[in-house]
């Protein structure tokens, strides 16, 4: 058009030929990218920061009444008490709040369109998964193995006071603390799953509460020779045989609970590596 | 081709897009545009046949986002984060600089909103962050679908400049609209589709030549005169109404010039304008699906 020869020329800012040349996607990029989307967002630091503080919270405020009351609690009620489970009771909080912030970061991208604009960017797909995953679940590792040792040590000197405490070298103990911060990270492998699969917020935390806190009870109304056969491969009844002490034929053995909940978090990635490439965007 | 559920929304569409020009993409509702421009860059995947950029498949390519740019015609942001985050996110996966994402939000003039919310953005200012995104990794290829949608006039005007002066770098524009007379100040050829199909791959000027009816309205007080100048075998005047002239088979300079020979006042000259919207229309009229039936009283 002749008339538009004499318009303004808009001219795009420019990049060096050396920058031009080094603007291929690569997994560490990708991550870089995944972890600077969770830092920009609010929902990522306060579901974070309910999840770290909610295993010494009520950690420490277990330990603390139970010690103060100690001396007029009823024997019963002292036989009941567990003093390295009890105070450690808190997971039940965090892994609540770790599956909302892991259904966040993938099924997050979808109500406004977020995720075209990542697969536009990262067409192959896949690597935005294993991103999401291993920087939500590296988080969660680094965050909540030290805030599960710091709130066995913590309460374990409040119980001390009442010579109720147990120690980090008893067996089984050592184990049973870090198992929560391995526990909660393979919760949040199993939330970045369902979300991927799911890809609405609310069906998919709805789905995680499910599988975490649902089946368990409703598998324990099943008749007792059904339940204990059922009971102890449901993902988070396998997973909490980690962190508990007692073992007995109702529950799998600490680590082979352990591979079991691993394996339905791996299941669910599976699916969702499977559908993340085929379904449209 | 891709089908969603029973619906074939693209049909055996083949064409190509060349580099150094602005390629219009049209058709009415629902003909498969936006489908179109989601398969190019493997957002959908086509139920037959394949999508090839520059040879070879969106995915393939190791630096996408240099190979392509796109905006698509929904919003593709995450309302929680800001304008400069949203594209610091995107530029993280392919290594580009923060300084160059500011220096894009300067070009789409957002710089004075980087820090807030995209929740927040009017239609407009969506469109730009969307434009600044495809921006990003200095493509080869733009993608727009619908950019000029929700923009003010002043919007329009610099997407229209952005997009020339993109393709005279000799990148290739690959751009969607309902709107013919946007299209023909703005593209150099045009591809048209309706029902998921092929209806014409033409240049803008070969496209104009063949619309336009070459009606030309005439304002004279010397209606009488004008007219009897104006008579020959290939030409057909109308006369609207008392010194009105409806003139087809002339240009408005062969009339004028001939009015100014002869001394014939003229108030008004117009070519008209319409054409090219008729022309689109009559071209894909067959193939409108949602289609708005006539009210008659
Ligand atoms: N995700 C989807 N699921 C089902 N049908 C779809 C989907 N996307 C598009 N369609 C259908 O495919 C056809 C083509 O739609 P498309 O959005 O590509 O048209 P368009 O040319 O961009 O239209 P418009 O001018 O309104 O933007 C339509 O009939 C539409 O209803
Ligand atoms: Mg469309």
């Amino acid at each position: 058009m002749t008339t538009l020869d004499t318009a303004p020329v808009i001219t795009l800012p420019t990049m060096s030929a050396d920058d031009i040349d080094n603007l291929d996607v690569t997994p560490s990029r990708v991550v870089r990218s995944e972890w600077l989307k969770m830092r920009t967002l609010r929902s990522t630091w306060l579901t974070m920061a309910l999840a770290i503080a909610s295993v010494p919270g009520i950690g420490i405020a277990i330990a603390w009444s139970t010690a103060n009351d100690w001396l007029k609690m009823r024997p019963r009620e002292r036989l009941h008490f567990n003093p390295l489970a009890d105070p450690l009771s808190g997971f039940n909080l965090a892994q609540l709040a770790i599956g909302v912030l892991g259904v966040l970061i993938v099924a997050g991208e979808y109500p406004a369109g977020m995720i075209r604009a990542t697969l536009a960017a990262v067409p192959r797909r896949l690597p935005v998964l294993w991103a999401k995953l291993g920087v939500f679940t590296t988080i969660t590792l680094v965050a909540m193995v030290p805030v599960s040792v710091f709130t066995f040590f913590v309460s374990q000197r409040l119980l001390s006071s009442r010579h109720i405490q147990t120690t980090w070298s008893t067996p089984d103990v050592a184990r049973s603390v870090i198992g929560v911060g391995l526990y909660l990270t393979v919760a949040a492998a199993l939330a970045i799953g369902l979300g991927a699969i799911i890809r609405n917020v609310a069906g998919a935390i709805g789905a995680f509460a499910g599988v975490i806190l649902v089946l368990p009870v409703i598998a324990s109304a099943l008749p007792q020779t059904w339940g204990d056969r059922i009971n102890k491969w449901l993902p988070s009844n396998a997973g909490q045989a980690l962190m508990s002490v007692v073992s007995d034929n109702t529950t799998l053995s600490p680590w082979r609970g352990f591979a079991v909940f691993s394996g339905w978090a791996l299941l669910a990635l599976v699916i969702a590596a499977v559908l993340l490439r085929s379904r449209d965007a | 081709m891709k089908i969603y559920g029973d619906k074939v929304a693209v049909d055996d569409l083949t064409f190509d897009v060349k580099p150094g020009i602005v390629t219009g993409f049209l058709g009415p509702n629902g003909a498969g545009k936006s489908t179109t421009m989601r398969m190019i860059i493997g957002l959908d995947a086509p139920n037959r046949g394949s999508v090839t950029v520059n040879g070879r498949p969106y995915a393939e390519h190791r630096a996408p986002l240099h190979e392509v740019g796109a905006l698509l015609e929904a919003k593709a942001v995450h309302n929680g984060r800001s304008a400069r985050n949203h594209l610091l996110v995107l530029a993280a996966t392919c290594g580009i600089s923060d300084r160059r994402v500011d220096e894009l939000l300067e070009l789409v003039g957002l710089t004075h909103v980087a820090s807030k919310r995209v929740g927040g953005f009017s239609l407009g200012m969506g469109q730009r962050l969307g434009i600044a995104a495809a921006l990003l990794g200095d493509p080869a290829t733009l993608i727009l679908d619908e950019p000029v949608n929700g923009l003010d006039p002043e919007g329009v005007l610099w997407i229209r400049h952005l997009l020339r002066s993109l393709a005279r770098e000799g990148r290739t524009i690959f751009v969607s609209s309902h709107l013919m007379s946007e299209m023909a100040l703005t593209a150099d050829h045009l591809i048209v589709i309706g029902r998921g199909r092929l209806i014409a791959d033409v240049s803008v000027a070969d496209f104009t030549k063949h619309a336009s009816s070459d009606l030309v309205y005439v304002r004279t007080p010397e209606a009488e005169r004008l007219r009897d100048l104006l008579v020959g075998p290939t030409v057909h005047i109308t006369a609207v109404s008392p010194g009105r002239l409806e003139v087809i088979g002339l240009t408005s300079d062969e009339i004028g010039d001939l009015a100014a020979a002869n001394m014939i006042p003229l108030h008004e000259l117009i070519p008209h304008q319409a054409s090219l919207e008729d022309a689109f229309m009559s071209l894909t009229h067959d193939s409108v699906e949602y289609q708005t039936s006539e009210v008659s009283s």
